[in-house]
């Protein structure tokens, strides 16, 4: 049975699959608190599915890009989950899984929110990823090739053929991993930007 | 209730992964791996370069403290973690790995307060904890006076700094006598060459009017200002600075204040047992002047050794254990990450 989740959107999704199809997916229903909200889905789909920990082989995990407190959240979890179970933990990249469950032909577009008004955004040709990720501004990006993913519909100007889905689901992360619609990666955080620090100033005088 | 537990604890508020491992008061493994040096270039710990060090150390601290300890992960008994007060997305890190080991093992978890670890850090040394007692945490982050009756209950603060902590002061002035970050053991190493009667800078909040109002807290800022005024008015002579001087007299103003205070506050309560906890506790002037003026007031000092006084993960074993074995309620898995826990809440 594998366990999937991703974390880098606004919401938590949690999901399990046991081979065949999904058995159960949830998502919170509130927004951020990552941290505090995804071992409780955790617990909860697998009270769903009527599985316990023992019965899990494997781990999912989205890698972002996406804002990292959650993204870590996500990727510790996954880890840590992992190395106490003794399963393996595959990484995939969420714009992919939105990649996957648009399932379009041609060329195709993912953005998603990077805030700073910024957009991540990968390319795709027959839901293979050519390009990206990154993280840009929508206008250095702006397409009218068809568009998915939350970055999409925050900034219809540049992105004017946008659809759904909005933001990763972890049903389709399960799927990506289960029938490797995507390559897999090891579950390292796609930051894509450095830590704001600055090296400090000398001392200020005082007198 | 067990009255060995053995306990898996997790730190990670600030710059420090620590994962411990205790069997009641019998401390099993303490790995602990530091992202100091990366902060060091800045002159302070950035908080999205601790969290991301934070995730990359998880996993292998996890691993290295069980094989020091020689346990397997399914034989612990509980999981403890810091769940504040400290850098919000650093917390976060450690708060998911010890929900994900709880989830994972089938094992309660408790969210336990970083400052009430800091003393119960002191049972895996010196047995179990005196109650009451009073105690000093002085670090980069705290420096409080607090009165413990039960560790596992939540403690008293009777007092705080009002601007700076400790450690910060020891950082600002070694910064501007040209000494490495963190500037506490460098500090406390060059003040053995010099003279702590150099100069007389002032001690902060123990003015009689101060007294009133502040007579438990602390500051910090002035003195650190002092320093500034000092050194760059010899800089403006053309004077070389005396540094281990200046470090020295610098050194004696902040552990004077301390231990002053620490030593009123315990009289105050009429409390026998004084705790000094944080990694200023380390600095050595500090526990020999606090050892030589509690002898005269018949106050005995507990001082961990220096390897648990800063940031680890024992300690939060240490208090996770506590409260085992004092039969504590554990904390739900939508514990939150509380980056300003008061410390008169240990559990959450
Ligand atoms: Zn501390």
């Amino acid at each position: 049975m594998l366990l999937a989740f991703d974390t880098a959107s606004p919401q938590v999704t949690v999901a399990l699959h046991d081979g065949a199809d999904v058995v159960a997916e949830l998502t919170s229903e509130r927004e951020m608190k990552h941290g505090e909200q995804l071992a409780p889905l955790i617990e909860a789909v697998m009270a769903r599915a009527g599985i316990v920990r023992q019965d899990l082989t494997a781990i999912g995990v989205g890698v972002g890009p996406g804002p990292f407190t959650g993204l870590r959240v996500g990727l510790v979890t996954a880890r840590t989950l992992g190395f106490v179970l003794e399963i393996p933990v595959y990484g995939v990249c969420s714009l992919d899984v939105l990649a996957a469950e648009a399932d379009r032909p041609g060329e195709l577009v993912v953005a998603t929110d990077a805030r700073r008004k910024e957009v991540y955004l990968a390319s795709y040709v027959d839901g293979v990823r050519v390009a990206g990720p990154a993280v840009a501004k929508p206008a250095t990006v702006a397409t009218v090739l068809p568009v998915v993913g939350e970055g999409g519909a925050l900034y219809p100007a540049d992105f004017p053929h946008f659809s759904g889905p909005m933001r990763p689901s972890a049903g389709w992360l399960a799927r990506v991993v289960t029938e490797e619609l995507a390559e897999l990666c090891d579950p390292e955080p796609m930051y894509l930007r450095r830590p704001d620090a600055e090296a400090p100033r000398p001392p200020k005088r005082v007198s | 209730m067990k009255q060995e537990p053995l306990v898996l604890g997790i730190e990670t508020s600030c710059d420090e992964t620590g994962v411990g491992i205790v069997r009641g008061h019998t401390l099993l493994a303490d790995a602990v791996a530091s992202s100091v040096e990366e902060h060091a270039r800045f002159g302070g710990v950035v908080p999205e370069v601790a969290s991301r060090a934070h995730l990359e150390a998880m996993v292998p601290t996890i691993e290295r403290a069980c094989d020091t300890a020689g346990i397997a992960l399914r034989d612990v008994d509980a999981i403890a973690v810091t769940n504040g007060p400290g850098l919000a997305g650093a917390l976060l890190v450690g708060v998911a790995a010890a929900k994900a080991l709880a989830l994972g093992l089938g094992k309660p978890i408790y969210g336990v307060n970083h400052l009430a670890a800091h003393i119960a850090v002191d049972q895996l040394e010196h047995g179990a904890l005196p109650e009451p007692c009073l105690a000093l945490l002085v670090s980069g982050g705290h420096s409080s006076l607090l009165k413990v009756t039960d560790v596992t209950a939540g403690v008293e603060p009777l007092g705080a700094t009002i601007d700076d902590a400790a450690g910060e002061a020891f950082d600002k002035v070694a910064r501007l006598l040209g000494l490495p970050f963190p500037g506490g053991p460098h500090i406390d190493r060059v003040a053995r060459e010099g003279s702590s009667v150099y100069v007389d800078f002032p001690r902060g909040l123990t003015a009689r009017r101060d007294l009133e109002r502040h007579r438990f807290d602390f500051s910090f800022s002035g003195l650190k200002t002092a320093v500034a005024r000092w050194v760059e008015a010899r800089e403006r002579a053309g004077e070389p600075v005396p540094v281990s001087d200046v470090a020295a007299s610098f050194q004696e103003a902040v552990c004077d204040v301390l231990v002053r205070k620490a030593l009123d506050a315990a009289a105050s309560q009429g409390i026998e047992d004084l705790l000094i906890g944080g990694g200023v506790a380390a600095n050595s002037r500090l526990r020999a002047m606090a050892e030589e003026r509690a002898s005269r007031l018949g106050i005995r000092v507990r001082v961990p050794r220096p390897g648990l006084c800063t940031d680890n993960g024992a300690m939060v074993a240490a208090l996770g254990s506590e409260m085992v074995a004092r039969g504590r309620t554990p904390s739900p898995l939508d514990l939150p990450a509380d980056s300003s826990l008061p410390v008169t809440s240990v559990l959450a």
